[in-house]
């Protein structure tokens, strides 16, 4: 598999199921903030690299690397390092 | 980027998505290249219009290999549809799409993705309009819509404007000009590469002047659209900029984008 550009990324919503692995619930409408930019964004907004190794998150701003997930045979490892900031909103949605 | 209010967000929480066994017990072709395959999941939660499945196979050596689908139509009893568009090079579609039979088992997980989603408010004044704008295959979540309005008896406003590249391709052709008879539901196709014969509008990219509302679609002023945007990633940033240009915001615009690599 070649290595993807910016231009055929996926976005958060490809990456959501692999993070259900760590979380154990659908992250997609978590508000992600950017270690690099600060920028702030919903997870199925933010840019998504699947296919290897493991599946990463980045920034669409500035192309921060904000988490990733890898899973070996025996560890599932989260490195969220590149983001300052999760929030889970617990309100159901009234839009 | 602004920030989205905590009320236009779902809430995260919910039965945790796992892998569950799934079982081939409907198809049916839509295109010479897609078609739709149902799957008995006996322990299936629900779900909704927009979201999608996890995949999972596994060779009888262990290897194993996960893709994402679309979620074709809304959940009726414990069975889940999909509209696989076969991709050329890719490792799961063309057994999806050629191989698996009727009674064959893979896993599933889901569903998944609480943000590109669409629900009806029958609680509201005025329903929310809804633009729909599918690249490709990227019509599935969309239909999935479509069918959901008219399962709910939903008076939404909708418009889907679906762009192909010529007429072999489009999926749901015979359901679509039925949903277009439908009150408050407009379909308008977008050819672009090459258009049936005598079709008005020349083979072309999707331009503002089809996505602008048509002055005679009777939207309310208020509240203003939404727009649902699927298709590949190129497309989808090509839309969201002509949307961006008609006056809509990064608050009332949904995107999923889906790789060429898909496969």
């Amino acid at each position: 598999m070649t290595e993807q550009s910016a231009s055929n990324s996926l976005d958060g919503n490809a990456a959501a199921g692999p993070f259900t692995d760590v979380f154990g619930f659908d992250v997609s409408t978590v508000l992600v903030t950017c270690g690099g930019c600060r920028a702030s964004a919903v997870f199925a907004e933010q840019r998504a690299f699947l296919g290897g190794p493991g599946t990463v998150l980045r920034c669409p701003g500035c192309d921060h690397l904000l988490a990733r997930v890898v899973q070996t045979t025996d560890e599932l490892w989260l490195d969220m390092s590149g983001s300052s900031c999760w929030r889970f909103p617990l309100e159901a949605s009234t839009a | 980027m602004t920030e989205t209010p905590l009320r236009d967000r779902g809430k995260v929480g919910g039965p945790r998505p796992r892998w569950l066994p799934a079982r081939l017990a409907g198809l049916r072709s839509e295109t010479g290249t897609a078609r739709t395959m149902t799957f008995d999941v006996p322990e299936w939660p629900g779900h909704q219009a927009g979201q999608h499945v996890d995949l999972r196979l596994t060779a009888a050596d262990g290897y194993s290999t996960e893709r994402s689908y679309s979620i074709a139509a809304p959940a009726e009893d414990a069975r889940v549809s999909i509209t696989v568009q076969e991709v050329g090079t890719g490792e799961v579609s063309p057994y999806l799409v050629e191989n698996m039979e009727l009674g064959d088992a893979l896993e599933m997980r889901g569903p998944i993705g609480g943000w590109f989603v669409w629900s009806p408010s029958p609680e509201a004044p005025v329903e929310q309009p809804i633009l729909l704008v599918a690249g490709g295959s990227g019509v599935v979540p969309l239909m999935a819509m479509v069918r959901e309005r008219a399962r709910s008896g939903s008076r939404a406003p909708f418009r889907l404007v679906y762009s192909v590249r010529d007429p072999g391709q489009v999926l749901f052709a015979p359901e679509l000009a039925q949903h277009a008879q439908d009150e408050g539901v407009q379909v308008d196709l977008v050819y672009s590469r090459e258009t049936p014969k005598d079709f008005a509008r020349p083979a072309g990219r999707i331009t503002a002047r089809d996505l602008a509302t048509p002055p005679d679609a009777g939207w309310p002023d208020d509240p203003p659209p939404r727009a649902y945007v699927c298709g590949p990633t190129a497309f989808v940033e090509h839309a969201i900029r002509t949307l961006l240009d008609l006056g809509y915001t990064n608050h009332n615009i949904r995107a999923e984008r889906f790789g060429p690599s898909g496969g």
